[in-house]
């Protein structure tokens, strides 16, 4: 009897857990689309500017999400273009290349890495650039630059797992077919096993831009303002949308600036999912149809 | 050819020393700009003392103790509802249902954290102002129930993972015993995947202890000792994202680098304990 009782209450003690989860999902989501969606059109991204002189460079927006958009797609890019090329060879020397017990000290690093808090990295990042700053030029202080090399390293371990698991899960009879034939374990690599594990190798890429795009807690010590303009340059400092909504979330001047709040969080909420549900479609379409299949 | 190989190799093995330098770089930087402190003896004093700039005292006890409360308190609420979500998922419900939470947990899992603290600021800070009464509403329970929703993504899919390794023979087993599916969970498959739960549930701490963004935006960030949970209270991360000061020789600074080793050293500790479960659930024999 009591083992009866105990199945009933499992039982709807789980359908509760489920329908809380999905009430604070819907919860959430319902609520900044109630408030953000009314303020979601082009004078929300271009302010007051024409869009077309905006986008030439050629006028400031000033009352706009503008600049914070580019600030954050300059900034999601230059991370990458650090961190792919490391991680992805770094990704190849762990699967391929490192014998048993390299791996496991160089694996162990990696998961530390991928733990630490990323406004460590951040307090990294800025004491770098300080202590720079002071020993080397006046010239430098936290900037884009920093920034994106922050963020790529709290990305890179993403990159190097993805990467390592990607190649490492193509079965034998695939990766002895090139060097049976006569090729190198270069050629191997390259013409056979990356091409194989392009569909997951990408969706690591694009989780590890997901992460890039969301993070505040590096760029709020690195060099991201309230209000800087469209960035000029990687030595300048910059706007970035997760950055906006916090501003604004702490201090607003009054409803029109509070309702860019929420037209930018709404934007924020639609991209990164977007990123993640990416990744999941790659995986789930093309991971099963690798180009060699037996 | 045979030189480009070699030299390829050299590449890559580049490549991964820059990734572990920069894990070590971030370690010893750390060490050596929180050095001062910790040589002149004051370690002590930091890590026991109250944060109190006027009178020259950088203690971080009030930080530590907030971290650990906030983290702990999202871990009570976030434990239970992953569970059950989890066995919601793996056990119980048919496969549609199963799916739709399932869907729902990955789409969670993508959803900025800031915009979960621009929410918590908006939405969920007036409703415990009203509910609990007085005070600003920015409190440790605030913090702790946001950084809940926020890290049952993590835990829910590491408890179903582990759920659905359970061999499928041992669940026939049950089956044709003639057991049910909840003596099916209780016999088979939660002693199975304790494993999985504890390092799901050493991740998840993690994630909570390591996030800046819910506790700086909702939970008030007093340096105070909390009294209680609905005490307003600062974390590590949010002390770091809080202080502007650049200069190097400040006491202040400093002791900067002392929250971050905390924090560091706490999340290292983590990584050791998964990857131990980790090897363990590896070579264990079926």
């Amino acid at each position: 009897m009591v083992s009866r009782a105990l199945e009933v209450v499992i039982i709807a003690f789980s359908r509760l857990c489920g329908l809380l989860l999905l009430g604070c999902v819907g919860t959430i989501v319902c609520y900044l689309l109630y408030k953000g969606m009314g303020a979601i059109n082009l004078k929300l991204i271009f302010g007051d500017t024409a869009p077309l002189q905006a986008l030439l460079l050629r006028r400031q927006v000033f009352d706009g999400l503008f600049p914070a958009i580019v600030g954050t797609v300059s900034l999601v890019l230059l991370a990458l273009s650090f961190a792919v090329p490391v991680g992805i060879a770094t990704g190849i020397y762990m699967a391929e290349y490192s014998q048993a017990r390299c791996k496991r000290f160089f694996g162990f690093f990696f998961d530390v890495l991928a733990s630490i808090p990323s406004i460590v990295v951040g307090l990294f990042g800025f004491s770098v650039a300080v202590f720079l700053h002071h020993h080397l030029s006046e010239q430098i202080y936290p900037c884009l630059l920093v920034s994106a090399l922050s963020l790529a390293f709290l990305v890179l371990p993403y990159i190097v797992r993805t990467t390592q698991i990607a190649l490492e899960s193509i079965p034998m009879a695939i990766r002895q077919t090139a060097p049976a034939l006569g090729a190198t374990k270069l050629q191997n690599i390259f013409y056979v096993l990356i091409p194989g594990s392009l569909s997951s190798i990408t969706s690591g890429l694009l989780l590890a831009a997901g992460r890039c795009v969301e993070d505040t807690a590096v760029i709020m010590l690195t060099g991201v303002v309230a209000s800087a303009g469209v960035p000029k340059s990687i030595f300048g400092q910059f706007e970035a949308l997760p950055f906006y909504i916090y501003t604004i979330s702490s201090q607003y001047a009054d409803s029109g600036e509070l309702a860019r709040g929420y037209g930018a969080a709404v934007i924020l909420l639609i991209i990164c999912p977007i990123l993640f549900g990416m990744t999941f479609f790659i995986k789930n379409r093309f991971g099963r149809q690798a180009p060699y299949s037996i | 050819m045979k030189i480009g190989e070699r030299f390829s190799e050299k590449i890559f093995l580049l490549a991964a020393t820059i990734s572990v330098v920069a894990t070590i770089a971030i370690f010893s930087f750390m060490i050596l700009l929180g050095l001062p402190i910790i040589s002149a003896g004051h370690l002590i004093d930091v890590l026991t003392g109250s944060w109190s700039p006027d009178h020259g005292v950088y203690g971080i006890l009030p930080m530590i103790i907030g971290t650990l409360a906030i983290s702990s308190l999202s871990l009570v609420f976030a434990f239970p509802l992953s569970l059950g979500c989890s066995i919601l998922i793996a056990v119980l419900s048919s496969k549609r249902i199963s799916l739709l939470v399932r869907k729902t947990v990955w789409f969670m899992t993508g959803i900025p954290t800031v915009v979960y603290g621009f929410v918590g600021v908006f939405l969920l800070v007036p409703i415990v102002r009203e509910l609990f009464g007085g005070g600003s509403g920015m409190c440790i329970l605030t913090a702790a129930l946001l950084l809940a929703i926020l890290i049952s993504p993590t835990m829910i899919l590491i408890f179903v993972d582990s759920f659905e390794r359970v061999p499928r023979s041992y669940l026939m087993a049950v089956d044709a015993l003639g057991g049910n599916r909840i003596q099916k969970l209780i016999h088979v498959i939660l002693p199975c995947s304790w494993q999985g739960i504890l390092t799901g549930l050493a991740l998840a701490l993690g994630r909570a202890m390591g996030d800046t963004m819910i506790s700086l935006m909702v939970a008030g960030n007093a340096v105070a000792l909390p009294r209680s949970v609905l005490d307003s209270t600062r974390t590590l991360t949010a002390h770091i994202g809080l202080i502007i000061a650049a200069d190097f020789d400040s006491l202040e600074f400093k002791s900067l680098f002392v929250c971050g080793l905390v924090l560091y050293l706490f999340t290292s500790i983590m990584v050791i304990m998964i990857r131990r479960l980790d090897a363990r659930a590896g070579s264990r024999v079926w």
